[in-house]
């Protein structure tokens, strides 16, 4: 027989770490980041689906995760923007080409937006064919679903295009 | 200057952390603390009859409710008024929660505290507040009809009436060889920063201290503000800034209801409190912008030249008036703008209505002066059938004309004197930039498609960088790093990279050493705040005299070590060394160590400091008179009056005339800020301000009914746009040094948004031939007009054929 | 704006979803991709007692495209359909209606089936299922049924389906032989949920005439409706035929409301207008379709 629950444990794998919390069945997937495991880079702007700043890749997908319970990713992989740089094995971090771009082209201003971004660009640019230019439709449609009210956007396109040109050069 | 630093499109130093997921925005501190939520009114204008309570007792996780009953002391009087002014002759605002009446839709009346938000809603939810709903005023023309009164007291509504004149202008207008009069309208929109507002306190019982942490753009005056409030002595509260996402303005008012009512819990409760606004709380619960009625009547002659402007308006301050009537003011003082009006008489009438109040937005009351000059220009244009550049043109201020003095009062009181500028080649750039001779060609390109397209432009002077001070606090510590204090706060400007430039090429140190800290009141007591445009101007000057003051310390204390004239000395990669002289040196961290004669040998460089002598003679004591130890200094900026930037944008749109659809297609912006610290940030701060002038003038808007319900608060219907929806803009440069100012800089963050709605209605008209005399405008309204038997067509569109359905 | 309380199961099988359904009573919920579930219970517009989350059934997240049509099921992303090449030929508006549905990060989540239960006037597949005269399957405790659109739609936010029932699948009928389709939208902002929009299905004749043309429309109406434009075009050439006249007929046939975006008039007016605009291209495309 199905469970009931007003409370449950799950286990998500997070930024490649398995992470486990008891929490209510209500709990929005960004605040159980936030404020369960401490994640706070995920932002939160308008917790009904419109703004992005919450934006996670849930096994890889963006999605808005003020838009997901956190029982619903029990056994999931989440990815968030402490996630996207990689271990350089020395101590120190890579940040994912984007991440440079950002910092390279002026891309952001009080960054509020910035971790929605950042993670919907990386898979956007991680999901075409690296090896092509990046045209302008596409630059658009990966940060058309974003709301930046410092930058006026065209600093963050210019990021992207930065970032698939990095990724097309290193192959 | 002495290095390069200053000027470079540095690279922004705050960013490592941001793009990492490292920034510490409000909600991201005090993650123990219990979570506030508030029961806000659903009424615009409503006696409070009774509040039961009783039905929340038992939510498990309750930790308090406050009502206006539980207020003591100061915290149960209404709230500051906090700049008072003498023609606000009828203040009013509210009380931290309610006080028997609410004047507006979320106007907060219960708080409550519970172990997490959710929690704390569901308590809210059940809490049953009963009304007496009263007359409710929205809008202008309501107030100033008067048919109800927001404060019963105050019956024609009006809180001020805001009087400016510079001469005779009846007589001028009798006098004027034409004159026309219009009537035009602007919309509300807001400041909407990506994160609400946030307040977490603690309090410290053992030594009976707060902390506090707010999401603010005025750290030293919410503390003031909290230390008054609650009788607390002012060194027992610290207030901080944490990274804030985003201010625009709205976190400048201050003390916001909750920046009071959270720390008061935390006290009472003796446990930290915090509270995020979410969405919905700052549409409603927080401050709108730029609904004005505007009647202008302009004299002018038969060139186009003004003879006389005489400007009456109407500024809806929303429910209350805690910033006083600086936004009426700067709309009445910058509507001049770059021109040379020969006699001017303003009006503006601040008046109540039930709604959100109105506090400054990102150009605070300039785009709906620009608006009004811009838009008479174009009438003037029309009337006589001149190019619109043209007869701008005729009207500008020269260069050889300054400082020109408009014999107005500006809002901080001084008068209206703008420093420097070019507006001529203001004008010149930004024809050359837009082709503005080519728009024929173009429309006639678009006509072949279908398209009506349309050219607009507006040029604007804004006074930045007013007083009455900033601070700038410069320490070299004897590790060789430079810590930076300044009290103002940051929002996404860039200070702890452009601060530091002015430090780096100040002081001759590589800027990977200079730690720059804004809005900590820990660090930096005194602070005016970040609004119209004054960071980079008060506080970068400020902390280029603090950074003077150290070299010139630093010089002082080498040239005894060195034997050398102070005079000679140099600073280069955090060495002082004689001018010319190799070998003659000592490291600055080293000069930092020798500034404090107590030198126990903790680390290396205060061994290596034993090997350097300082001279001194034995019948004066180790820290001369005047002197202290450390290698510091302590300055401030306070300038006589504001410094005027300037700038000049156009807009050419393209109108589908079977769907009235408007589409932006370029967009040209010069501007003017006299030296520029950092030119990318400056251009990141240009498209910003850019994006929020369009959305203004195209998407945005407060869309209340006539109960007083604001009908679109949420994003999915108030229209912020994506980049989908923002024009790529094409930028010049033109730099007119500030004369005011050890730097020469001028204010660049308001800049962007001011003269999108001018332009783009421009614009418009000038493809549809109606006249657009209301902005913002969607296609919806503007099929209306296009439709409408009582629209107006614009003379050019009579001049012209096959315009307009 | 934090959902209040509720109850939580994820059934692993659709027997177990009806079967807590059933337990749970009147205030249970069905939970799909969320994107408009979830919006609603955080701003507590909507406050079900219980939650039953369908995502970990199995089985219903397959697009089966036949000869017949398209079958879609309830666990089918937006993103999925739009990607789905197969179901593209056989009925094109899919594609063409679901790219205009939200950005790519909401159609990562939200469920086509989901959008239709939810049966809101605005939101594209309400009215491309009405378009390509489709139905539901429905699931309850009494076993399957089908229901046609006409039956499904009762009203804005509104369906005939009561009771413990899960929608297990949305069918769209394959596009006819010698047929075209084309779909437009005007929004606010790009991804918004449209001003206005239409979808249209020309079919031609053997003799490459128009013989029939419908078209149903996006946030007109109070439900998905399908006018049928015949009467202004039937027997005319692609290349003569009078789509304004088209277009005209259609604003005679509408009833708008207006709202904070767009007044009934303009609606109206784009009504016309995006009718004369896609049915131009329906009918290039019913073209190619009858020479191949
Ligand atoms: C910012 C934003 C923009 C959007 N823009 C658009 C747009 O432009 N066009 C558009 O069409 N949509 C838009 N949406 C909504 C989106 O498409 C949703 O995915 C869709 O409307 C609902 O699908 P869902 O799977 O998310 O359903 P849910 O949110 O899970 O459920 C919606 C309703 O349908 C019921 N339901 C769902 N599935 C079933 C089922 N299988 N059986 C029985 N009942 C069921 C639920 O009980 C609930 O009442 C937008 C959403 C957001 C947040
Ligand atoms: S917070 Fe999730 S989309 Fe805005
Ligand atoms: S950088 Fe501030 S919202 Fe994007």
């Amino acid at each position: 027989m199905t469970s009931v629950d007003t409370e449950r444990s799950i286990t998500v794998t997070v930024n490649g770490v398995p992470r486990e919390a008891t929490v209510p069945v209500r709990r929005l997937l960004s605040d159980a980041l936030r404020h369960d495991l401490g994640l706070t880079g995920t932002h939160v702007g308008c917790e009904h689906g419109v703004c992005g700043a919450c934006t996670v890749l849930v096994d890889g997908s963006p999605v808005r995760s003020c838009l997901v319970f956190a029982v619903q990713v029990d056994g999931a992989s989440v990815t968030t923007v402490e996630g996207l740089a990689h271990d350089d094995h020395q101590g120190g971090q890579v940040l994912h080409p984007v991440q440079e771009a950002f910092r390279e082209c002026h891309a952001l201003q009080c960054g509020f937006c910035t971790p929605g971004f950042l993670v919907t660009i990386a898979a956007g640019l991680e999901a075409r064919d690296r090896t092509a230019e990046i045209t302008e439709e596409e630059v658009d449609e990966i940060v058309g679903g974003n709301l930046c009210r410092c930058t006026g956007y065209a600093n963050i396109k210019k990021a992207v295009r930065h970032a698939a040109a990095t990724m097309k050069d290193a192959g | 200057m002495t290095t390069k630093l200053f000027g470079e499109p540095v690279r922004r130093r705050e960013d490592a952390r941001l793009i990492t997921g490292k920034g510490r925005y409000l909600d991201d501190i005090g993650a123990q603390a219990l979570a506030a939520a508030f029961v806000r009114s659903p009424h615009a204008h409503a006696r409070i009859t009774d509040i039961d309570v009783e039905g929340a007792l038992d939510v498990e996780g309750l930790v308090a409710i406050y009502t206006y009953e539980d207020l003591t002391g100061p915290m149960a009087e209404p709230l500051p008024v906090l700049i008072p002014h003498p023609q606000l002759h009828a203040p009013r605002t509210g009380y931290p929660l309610a006080n028997g009446e609410v004047n507006h839709v979320g106007e907060p009346v219960v708080m409550v505290v519970a172990t997490d938000r959710y929690i704390a809603e569901d308590a809210a939810e059940r809490i049953v507040v009963s009304y007496e709903e009263l007359p409710v005023v929205v809008g202008v023309d309501a107030a100033r009809d008067a048919a109800a009164a927001v404060h019963e007291e105050i019956p024609d509504n009006v809180a001020a009436r805001h009087h400016q004149e510079t001469g005779d202008v009846e007589a001028a207008l009798a006098g004027s060889p034409r004159t026309l009069s219009f009537t035009q309208y602007i919309e509300r929109s807001a400041c909407m920063p990506l994160e609400g507002k946030g307040v977490h306190a603690r309090w410290d019982p053992a030594d009976a201290s707060l902390r506090v942490y707010s999401s603010t753009q005025a750290s030293t005056s919410v503390r003031a503000a909290i230390a008054a409030k609650l009788e607390l002595s002012l060194e027992d509260v610290e207030v901080i800034a944490p990274d804030v996402g985003g201010g625009f303005g709205v976190k400048i008012v201050h003390p916001w209801p909750e920046e009071l009512l959270v720390p008061m819990a935390a006290i009472r409760l003796g446990h930290e409190v915090k509270w995020a606004e979410d969405r919905r709380e700052h549409f409603i619960g927080s401050a709108h912008e730029r609904q004005q009625r505007q009647e202008i009547t302009v004299g002018f002659d038969d060139e186009g030249r003004i003879t006389a402007l005489d400007v009456h308006a109407w500024h809806d301050n929303g429910a209350y008036t805690p910033y006083g009537i600086i936004v009426p003011i700067v709309t009445a003082t910058q509507l001049v703008g770059p021109y040379a009006i020969p006699v001017y008489r303003v009006v503006v009438e601040s008046v109540y209505t039930n709604t959100v109040i109105v506090t400054p937005y990102r150009g605070a009351g300039r785009p709906q002066g620009c608006f009004a000059m811009e838009r008479t220009m174009d009438r003037i244009a029309d009337v006589l059938g001149l190019d619109r550049a043209e007869v701008r043109r005729r009207n500008l201020i020269q260069a050889d004309q300054f400082p020109y003095d408009h014999h107005l009062t500006f809002q901080d009181g001084r008068p209206v004197i703008y420093d420097s500028g070019d507006y001529p080649g203001l004008l010149a750039k930004l024809e050359a930039l837009v082709d503005w001779p080519g728009i024929e060609e173009r429309r006639a390109e678009a006509a072949s498609r279908g398209k009506l397209l349309g050219a607009g432009m507006a040029l604007y002077v804004e006074g930045t960088g007013p007083g009455p001070y900033e601070g700038g606090h410069v320490q070299v510590l004897g590790s060789g790093k430079v810590l930076v204090s300044t009290g103002l706060t940051s929002q996404g400007q860039g200070h702890e990279t452009s601060f530091a430039q002015i430090v780096a090429s100040e002081l001759g140190v590589p800027i990977e050493d200079v730690e720059v800290t804004t809005g900590d009141t820990r660090r930096f007591p005194y602070a005016v705040g970040t609004f119209a445009s004054r960071a980079a101007v008060m506080s970068g000057n400020a902390i280029a005299l603090a950074a003077r003051g150290v070299r010139e310390k630093a010089l002082r204390i080498a040239a005894e070590v060195l034997e050398a004239d102070p005079d000679d000395l140099e600073i280069a990669d955090s060495v002082v060394g004689v001018k010319g002289t190799p070998g003659a040196t000592i490291p600055l961290r080293t000069v930092a160590v020798l500034s404090n004669p107590l030198r126990y040998a903790f680390d290396e460089a205060a061994k290596q400091a034993t090997q350097f002598a300082r001279a001194g003679s034995d019948d004066k004591p180790p820290v001369a008179e005047g002197d202290a130890p450390g290698l510091e200094h302590r300055d401030y900026y306070s300038p006589i009056r504001s410094t005027f930037a300037s700038g000049a944008h156009a807009a050419v749109v393209e109108i589908d005339p079977t769907t009235w659809e408007i589409d932006v297609v370029s967009y040209a912006v010069v501007h003017d800020c006299g030296n520029v610290v950092n030119p990318m940030i400056v251009e990141g701060q240009v498209h910003g301000g850019v994006a929020q002038g369009v959305a203004g003038a195209l998407y945005e808007r407060m869309a209340y009914d006539a109960d007083g319900q604001l009908q679109n608060a949420s994003f999915m219907d108030f229209l912020m746009p994506y980049a989908s929806e923002v024009p790529d803009v094409v930028i010049d440069h033109q730099q007119t040094p500030s004369p005011l100012n050890p730097l020469g800089i001028k204010g660049a963050g308001e800049a962007g948004v001011i003269p999108g709605t001018a332009a783009i209605a421009s614009a418009i008209e000038d493809a549809t031939g109606r006249r657009i005399a209301s902005m913002p405008i969607s296609p919806t309204e503007l099929y209306d007009v296009m439709r409408s038997p009582n629209a107006e067509l614009t003379a050019a569109a009579g001049r012209r054929t096959g315009v307009g359905a | 704006m934090k959902p209040a309380p509720f109850r939580y199961a994820d059934p692993g099988s659709l027997d177990e979803a009806l079967d807590v359904l059933v337990a749970e009573g009147e205030g249970a919920k069905v939970l799909a991709g969320g994107q408009s579930l979830i919006p609603l219970l955080s701003m507590r517009l909507a406050a079900p007692a219980t939650l039953v989350d369908i995502n970990r059934v199995p089985g219903l997240d397959a697009v089966e495209a036949t000869g017949d049509g398209v079958r879609v099921g309830a666990l089918v992303r937006h993103r999925q359909l739009l990607e789905d090449d197969a179901a593209a030929r056989v009925q094109p508006l899919l594609a063409r209606a679901t790219a205009n549905v939200a950005h790519p990060a909401i159609r990562n989540r939200g469920t086509t089936v989901g959008s239709i239960a939810h049966a809101d006037p605005s939101g594209e597949m309400t009215s491309v299922l009405a378009l390509t005269d489709g139905s539901v399957t429905v699931a309850s405790p009494g076993g399957r049924s089908t229901v046609g659109w006409r039956d499904l739609f009762v009203g804005p936010l509104e369906t005939s389906i009561h009771g413990p029932a899960v929608v297990v699948d949305a069918f769209f009928p394959a596009l006819p032989p010698r047929s075209g389709t084309a779909f437009a939208e005007i929004a606010r902002r790009k991804g918004d949920y449209a001003v206005c929009g239409a979808g249209v299905v020309v079919t031609l004749s053997d003799d490459r005439t128009v013989e029939r043309v419908t078209a149903s429309y996006i946030s007109v109406g109070l439900v998905p409706e399908v006018h049928d434009l015949t009467e202004a075009v039937h027997g005319q050439t692609v290349e003569q035929a009078d789509w304004a006249a088209a277009g005209a007929l259609a604003r005679t046939l509408v009833d708008p409301d207006g709202d904070l975006h767009a007044s009934a008039d303009y609606r109206r007016l784009l009504v016309g207008v995006l009718t004369e605009r896609t049915l131009a291209d329906a009918a290039v495309e019913a073209l190619e379709r009858t020479a191949a």
